[in-house]
Formats: C-alpha cells, sequence, structure tokens
C-alpha cells in the first residue's frame, strides 16, 4: 500500500496532543483523513495544526511528542488504500 | 477596467508582515525600529524589482502566503531557501519575475533560513506611520492595522514604478547572496555590561555552541546550552536580586541579555527599549542578518571582535550593498 509522509511545514516543537490533558489528536494504527490534525508544532508562541494530508491510517509516528523539528521533516507516515 | 495593481491575501502564512528599512528615531520613546530583520536580502528583493533598497515588501518567516494579483507585476524573493510558485509552477529565489493579472503566487517549503523578502515593482503602499510602512505588532502600528497579514487582507502596491525598469530575469549573482546554515557564527562586540561575568562566565559565552530555541521571533532570539557564572555582588539600589539583574538600562537593538545567566536573548528589530538585565555582548548591525535566517536548532557561536574590526566589518558591508547594486542596475 501507498505511504505518505506527513511533513511539518514550519520548524518548532512537535505536541501530539492539543494540550495536556487531552487524548492524542491521532494514535498509531488509528484511521486519519486528509483534513484530520495530527499534532501540534509550536513556534514564535503560536500553534500551527499539522493535517494528515492523506486518508489512511497512520502506521508511525516518526518523532516524539515534544521533540523539536525542521521545517520539511517527516513526522509521522500514512498509509494510504 | 484598469488601475493599480492590488494583492489579495488567500492565505496568510504563518507571521507575514510588511516590513521595510525601518522606523529609526523612536526607539527613545518606547517605539523600536522594525523593519526588515535581514536588511541585507531586503535589499537584493527591492534591487530584483528595481525599488528603493528600503521599500515596503512582505517579510515571510517559515510558511509563506497565498497572494492573488489583480494586475500585473514584477516581483522577487530573497532570503531564505523558500520557493515562490506562479498558479503552482515553481519559480526561483534571487530571481525577479512576472506575475499577471489573476495569478496566485504561492510558497514550497521551507530548505534553509527563515526569513524570505517578497518585493513588488513599486513596493508595497500600505499608510505611513511615523515614517515607516514597518509592521510593528507588539504596538499595533504600521504594516496593516498594525499586525500579521490576515485572510482577506487587499495590499496596494505603489503606483510610483520609479525608473519603470523593473524586468524579469534580474539575478543576484550567487557571491553575494548570504550563506544559509544550520550552524553560524554570529559576531560580537562584548559589553556593556560583561564585568558582570566572571572570567569562567565570559568563557563560558564565547566557547559554548548554543542552539537557537523556538522561542524566536521579531523581538529577540533565545539561545539555550550553558550557564554564566556571574560575580558576587551586593546588589545595587534599583537592581533586583538576581545575580543578572542590572540597574534599568537602555537595550540596544542586538544586545545579548542573559537572564539568570542562563538562555542568552538577541534582542532584534521590534525588542523592547530597556530593562534590567545584564547585556553582555551586542551584535554587529550586519550580523543580525545572520540572526534573522536563524531557525529553531541553529547552533550558533558568539564570536567577539573589537570595535576597530566591527567598524572594518560595516565598511565592508556597505561594500557588498554597493557591489549589489552595481550587478543589478548595471
Amino acid at each position: 500500500m501507498p505511504r505518505h509522509e506527513v511533513v511539518s511545514p514550519i520548524p518548532g516543537v512537535f505536541y501530539r496532543r492539543p494540550d495536556p490533558d487531552s487524548p492524542p489528536f491521532a494514535e498509531d494504527g488509528g484511521p486519519v483523513s486528509d483534513d484530520s490534525p495530527i499534532g501540534l508544532v509550536e513556534v514564535m508562541k503560536s500553534f500551527h495544526h499539522i493535517t494528515a494530508g492523506a486518508t489512511g491510517t497512520i502506521v508511525e509516528f516518526l518523532v516524539d511528542n515534544e521533540d523539536e523539528v525542521d521545517a520539511g521533516q517527516p513526522v509521522a507516515v500514512v498509509e494510504t488504500p | 477596467m484598469t488601475g493599480a495593481t492590488t494583492i489579495e491575501v488567500r492565505k496568510p502564512g504563518l507571521s507575514t508582515t510588511v516590513q521595510d528599512g525601518g522606523r529609526s528615531g523612536y526607539y527613545h520613546l518606547g517605539i523600536p525600529p522594525s523593519g526588515a530583520l535581514d536588511q541585507y536580502s531586503l535589499a537584493c528583493a527591492n534591487a530584483l524589482v528595481a525599488n528603493p533598497p528600503d521599500a515596503a515588501v512582505l517579510e515571510i518567516v517559515y510558511m509563506g502566503p497565498e497572494l492573488a494579483f489583480t494586475g500585473p507585476a514584477t516581483v522577487a524573493v530573497a532570503g531564505a531557501a523558500i520557493a515562490p510558485k506562479v498558479n503552482g509552477d515553481e519559480r526561483p529565489v534571487w530571481e525577479s519575475f512576472d506575475v499577471a493579472e489573476g495569478d496566485v503566487l504561492s510558497f514550497d517549503y521551507l530548505k534553509a533560513g527563515a526569513r524570505a523578502y517578497l518585493a513588488v515593482s513599486g513596493g508595497l503602499d500600505t499608510p505611513v506611520k511615523l515614517g515607516s510602512r514597518s509592521t510593528y505588532a507588539l504596538g499595533a502600528l504600521g504594516g496593516v492595522e498594525g499586525r500579521p497579514l490576515a485572510e482577506g487582507d487587499v495590499l496596494p502596491v505603489g503606483a510610483d514604478r520609479g525608473s519603470g525598469s523593473a524586468r524579469a530575469g534580474l539575478v543576484v549573482p550567487p557571491e553575494l547572496r548570504p550563506v544559509l546554515a544550520k550552524e553560524v557564527e554570529v559576531r560580537v562586540v562584548m559589553g556593556l555590561y560583561d564585568h558582570r561575568l566572571t572570567d569562567r562566565g565570559r568563557a563560558t559565552f564565547l566557547d559554548t555552541e548554543w542552539t537557537l530555541t523556538p522561542v524566536a521571533d521579531r523581538i529577540g532570539f533565545r539561545y539555550t546550552g550553558g550557564q554564566l557564572e556571574t560575580v558576587d555582588r551586593e546588589p545595587p539600589f534599583g537592581a533586583g536580586q538576581d545575580p543578572s539583574n542590572i540597574v534599568d538600562s537602555p537595550y540596544p537593538i542586538g544586545s545579548i541579555q542573559v537572564p539568570g545567566g542562563v538562555e542568552p536573548i538577541v534582542l532584534h528589530r521590534d525588542a523592547v527599549s530597556g530593562g534590567g538585565y545584564m547585556m553582555v555582548a551586542t551584535v554587529l548591525s550586519g550580523d543580525l542578518d545572520v540572526v534573522a535566517q536563524s531557525a529553531p536548532r541553529t547552533r550558533t557561536r558568539f564570536v567577539e571582535v573589537d570595535l576597530d574590526t566591527a567598524l572594518g566589518l560595516r565598511a565592508e558591508r556597505k561594500d557588498r550593498l554597493a557591489r549589489l547594486h552595481a550587478a543589478l542596475d548595471g
């Protein structure tokens, strides 16, 4: 099945959850659609949603919660049907 | 229908602002210079479209906007490696190109650097506030209503096309482009408060490879990587108890304050004008461009130079700008 890499368009700190008390946006093995948020990147005190960009299943996250990421860095892999 | 070209903001990008050469003369009143953080790339973008060097442009940080043009214009992007696209077709950075009525300009991912400058022939014609079009968002001054671009904004383009010589295909020669790296050296003149550091603290400041944190915006750039040892003292009247506190003092643009002796902050062109943290050094004006092009995680060394060297480097920078204009205006 084709694999789609979800890329952070901006550099910053990657978060799996919308806030510390909420469940993650998406789980490994969980379904996502094109515009589902899968995480947040924080930079310059603002938060930017990272959307899946494809419909399918999340195979894996390539970075951990609160890792710093670069612009253009893949953060997750989505398997599309 | 004729009329001046305008630019419609379809997507604003992360924090896209109108900036020009800056608003000098009001810092003593607490209003910072603002303007393009990378002044050299501003000059490059403007030179590519035959604008005056300090004409108003868009400063794009990390992620580009999507813009629709209501009429023709010659445009150019300089600074960070973030490729522009006209109706989806990629165009080079550091080179002027034409857009036609109805064209949509968007941007690819950032590949290197942090801030790009989009110049439009004629310049952006947002209102002048205190002598500048630059956006100072903290003070809600300049630009578009004193804030970063928002979806639906309409940017007027200056009707004054200057000499009218803007044309597509002008290129900044590679040797006149800044190097965009993930490891940089930023030259500083030590002072005025480095006497607050022990010899070891001073050495730590200059020997540490600092890493830029995501706390990096137009106001200041915060670095992590070491702890500076300070000289023991009785706090003077007016200074706080923390060893990094001083009696309040003006903050120069480019000054490096180190609250608590950890995480140095380089103040940039939207800085607050004063406060009570020791400033151990000041970045050379020209090297503020290097800071401006640093994305989070950029590894940075602060390199001490003396004042004579700093003035020599300022002359070199002036010469480089002269060569840029000779290359593009000729």
